[in-house]
């Protein structure tokens, strides 16, 4: 349910704690796919607005691996680290995502590219925790912002 | 993923995210979402909730306990037929949760349509996405 094509889409899974979030890019999966694994172009747009990202180093392989650094307009550092367990070139990634500040929780993640001709992309990208807590503490972060409120989000989840 | 919802979801409140915990573990289950969807159009009785079930009237106020625990319903004290009410706030208050993370999500999408905009389309990508074995 969304405004137009281009609008990022978020449904949280009601029976696993699962979060799964839908993109659409004017442009060819072998470009999505490749922003996503050369890191001087992940670097230039993965990461919160305001923060500079350092990646240690960025192995998107099958059995490769990844940690990165974003830093805060004060410098406060943010380490996160994986493994690529699955790379299929424009296809899928599949790979763990763990917060250091958090050492022992671990997410695992799948990108899915889908080709919708004419030169469009549909990202399909969920992330799986080990907890529902877990998971909607993931999502509740940052609700001390003033927002618009609808029951669009809600339709979503209770279909479910 | 956002690194900074990583980073805030460990400095998150232990009480919201246990509220919204329950909120979430009350809603996963089919029958729950089905008797919420349905008191979204309007109050209900138990009997009136129970109707489209093949269950017993306890299992209903079971499922009805579970969704008052979570703060998703409420039931009236006096009136007679003690209807049960959807409270909708707590509803805003989770759309307001995931509304947040798909506008920091769409955030990172647009800066990525920016760069995907500027990319040559024929760079080449060297062997770093071949399959290692």
């Amino acid at each position: 349910m969304t405004t137009t094509t281009h609008e990022t889409e978020i449904s949280l899974d009601p029976k696993v704690p699962l979060v799964r979030i839908t993109r659409e890019f004017d442009a060819p999966r072998e470009k999505v796919f490749r922003a996503h694994t050369d890191p001087e172009l992940v670097k230039q747009w993965l990461g919160p607005r305001g923060y500079e990202m350092r990646v240690d180093h960025f192995d998107c392989r099958t059995g490769g691996s990844y940690r990165y650094v974003h830093l805060n307009p004060d410098g406060a550092e943010f380490c996160f680290h994986g493994s690529f367990h699955e790379v299929r070139p424009s296809e899928v990634i599949v790979q763990t995502f763990t917060y250091e500040g958090d050492p022992d929780g671990v997410a695992l993640e799948r990108l899915v590219l889908e080709d919708l001709g004419n030169g469009r992309t549909r990202l399909v990208g969920t992330s799986l925790v080990d907890s529902f807590e877990g998971r909607d503490a993931f999502v509740a972060s940052g609700m001390e912002d003033g927002i618009r409120q609808s029951y669009e989000r809600l339709d979503e989840m209770l279909a479910g | 993923m956002s690194a900074a919802s990583a980073a805030a979801a460990t400095r998150a409140s232990t009480a919201e995210a246990d509220r919204l915990s329950r909120v979430f573990s009350a809603l996963a289950d089919p029958t729950r979402r089905d008797m919420v969807a349905r008191l979204a159009v309007g109050d209900a009785t138990v009997n009136e909730l129970a109707e489209p079930y093949d269950v017993s009237l306890q299992a209903v106020s079971k499922h009805l306990k579970v969704l008052e625990d979570a703060g998703l319903v409420s039931r009236s004290r006096d009136a007679q037929r003690r209807p049960v009410h959807l409270e909708a706030e707590v509803f805003d208050l989770m759309t307001k949760w995931i509304e947040r993370y798909r506008r920091e999500a769409e955030e990172r999408y647009r800066r990525l349509d920016d760069l995907l905009r500027t990319m040559p389309d024929d760079l080449d990508t060297g062997q770093r996405q071949e399959r290692r074995r």
